[in-house]
């Protein structure tokens, strides 16, 4: 019979978060020319993320899974979230020319943001029992420039995850070892999990014998019994 | 079907495994292309179950998901509810009473109780050890389907959270007669492991099979019984401690080879410690509210916002993902799958073994298709 090891029972410490400002620094600082934004979370929850640009996005998670003080090792949760263009309107105060008289005057505004698909991967560090983390990369539209570096390279848990982001969003990610759709079929053509889907017209009708078929069935044997 | 790896050199043969089979425990398939007996390429195929769960949750109001995450993994239904309420009360802030907490305790690790029973039984029975394990499995399940039946009215989809507390109290007797349960359960444990721990078909069949490495294990993120048979000492309810998991003494067993034996052996384990908290938990619970008294179900708009929550649930890690703008709907509803990401590893696991390792293999995984489809 084999020997069963098992952990020493008592506290273990507790999950720690880390201040996003000093993993924002220390990423800059370490990958010249890397842009990191911090994307505030108002909820409760107050887990605040990381946007990183795409073109230094590799090396971004090279670092946050290497450097000792973060070993972010387990890469917990891949998704896609879909932003689509969107318009919002602010009232702004103008000062106008009325009747020869200055006079402040509320317009409507209107601006629109561009569509965008972004990523977002939840990080955990085991050894340093540190997390969540949520790292975000953001695609530059949602038509043509859809492509963003993939990080199964760094966490292997990307794999299926990546997949499903392309399938269901569209989202091509360069790099990635097998990128083939994996809940939708092979000849599916759009991407179910955007906003703006819709479902193709594929509802295939059988007529029966009742209504109207019947009501026509009838009409044809009263002509045929009057000749 | 994608070309076979290198047609020049030998014969190799190209099948398909399910997804009409007992032994892929769904409707799950794997493309499989041999060398002789032994495995050289493993394509898992998704989907046949496919319903887009996170699409239909977007256009439904928060609480109205909560029954349908009783049918991602069907056989535990109420840690699903768990980390569904758990990921909206860390959302929105909301404080949960103490007995709600426990009475989620108890529910939460009688499934995990019943899942890796039958697990087991699944196992055996994939490997050929036709009945007798299974319905041994399924008769202590059975008792505590009746103990979920009595408390929330359905056995499998019992949709029992809610957010801030549970949907309904014990009924009267009920915790004796969970208490009975819990205190004959060792029994089964003790006769079930003298039955097959030992025995020597299922040691040849088990031992040094798809060996999962530590370094692997935590790479493509394994959760759960699988990592912790590997060696990889996580366990959610130690590390995040969410509900009330740190008023309870319970050990993390680990194993040493991340072997078939060794993720059939840690289930045996973990359902000796989930009787330890359950035995504490029945004993301390506390009279009071179920549910938090500020929670208001009609008109339930968290702010905008999002949370990540987790649970420990008996397959692995379950994470909720939900982004909130405002409005009764969630904005985006994401499933982490511990199935699903727990399957990544298996073509690593398979390559170069034979075609009745791969059902092994699979079966020790414990995959239900429900959460891998979604």
């Amino acid at each position: 019979m084999r020997r069963w090891s098992r952990s020493r029972p008592g506290k273990s410490p507790r999950q720690v978060r880390m201040n996003p400002e000093t993993i924002q620094s220390s990423l800059v600082d370490a990958i010249p020319g890397c842009r990191v934004e911090i994307v505030a979370n108002a909820s409760p929850s107050a887990q605040h993320s990381l946007l990183v640009d795409a073109d230094h996005a590799l090396a971004a998670a090279r670092f946050l899974r290497d450097t000792p003080v973060l070993r972010f090792d387990f890469c917990s949760n891949v998704t896609g979230v879909d932003w689509p263009a969107r318009e919002t309107s602010a009232k702004v105060k103008v000062k106008k020319l009325l009747d020869g008289v200055e006079k402040e005057v509320e317009e409507v505004r209107k601006t629109t943001t561009p569509g965008y698909l972004e990523v977002v991967y939840h990080l955990y560090s085991h050894q340093n029992k540190l997390g969540p983390l949520p790292l975000r990369m953001r695609t530059q539209d949602r038509e043509a420039g859809v492509h963003l570096p993939s990080l199964t390279p760094i966490w292997r848990s990307a794999e299926f995850q990546e997949r499903e982001i392309f399938d269901l969003f569209g989202v091509i990610f360069d790099g990635h070892p097998d990128l083939r759709r994996i809940l939708m079929w092979d000849s599916f053509v759009d991407h179910p999990m955007r906003r703006d889907y819709v479902e193709p017209d594929d509802f295939e009708y059988e007529p029966t014998a009742h209504d109207e078929v019947l009501q026509r069935a009838k009409q044809h044997l009263t002509q045929a019994g009057a000749r | 079907m994608e070309p076979p790896v290198d047609t020049d050199q030998e014969q190799f043969l190209e099948i398909s495994m399910g997804p009409q089979h007992p032994s892929t425990h769904g409707v799950f398939r794997m493309n499989v292309v041999l060398d002789g007996e032994h495995v050289v390429r493993l394509k898992p195929v998704f989907g046949y179950l496919h319903r887009n769960h996170e699409k239909i949750a977007e256009s439904e109001t928060y609480l109205g998901s909560m029954p349908y995450t009783d049918r991602l993994d069907y056989l535990c239904s109420i840690t699903n509810n768990w980390a569904y309420a758990l990921a909206v009360e860390a959302l929105a802030g909301i404080q949960v009473p103490e007995r709600a907490e426990y009475l989620r305790i108890i529910t939460g690790e009688l499934t995990r109780l019943q899942n890796h029973a039958s697990l087991i039984g699944f196992l055996l029975q994939d490997m050929g050890s036709s009945g007798t394990p299974l319905m041994y499995a399924f008769r202590e399940r059975e008792k505590i389907l009746d103990l979920f039946e009595a408390l929330t009215g359905a056995r499998m989809m019992c949709n029992y959270m809610r957010f801030g507390g549970c949907r309904v109290d014990m009924p009267a007797g009920w915790l004796d007669q969970a208490k009975k349960v819990v205190s004959e359960f060792p029994r089964f444990l003790d006769e079930y492991e003298q039955l097959l721990v030992g025995n020597e078909i299922l040691m040849e069949r088990t031992q040094g099979i798809g060996v999962l490495s530590r370094e692997l294990a935590v790479s493509a993120a394994i959760s759960g019984p699988m990592a912790r048979a590997s060696g990889v000492n996580y366990d959610i309810r130690k590390v995040d401690r969410y509900g009330i998991y740190d008023r309870f003494s319970f050990r993390v067993p680990l194993g040493a080879h991340g072997d078939v034996y060794d993720r059939y052996m840690i289930r045996f384990l973990e359902m000796r410690e989930s009787l330890k908290i359950l035995n504490q938990a029945m004993k301390d619970i506390p009279a009071g509210p179920i549910v938090d008294p500020k929670m208001r179900i009609r008109g339930f708009r968290p702010k905008p916002g999002e949370a990540y929550a987790r649970i420990e649930s008996p397959k692995g890690e379950l994470g909720f993902y939900l982004i909130s703008d405002g409005s009764p709907n969630p904005y985006r509803y994401r499933v982490r799958p511990p199935s699903l990401i727990n399957l990544t590893v298996l073509e690593d696991l398979c390559l170069g073994r034979n075609v009745a390792d791969v059902v092994a293999i699979l079966g020790s995984i414990d995959i239900v298709l429900g959460e891998v489809d979604r």
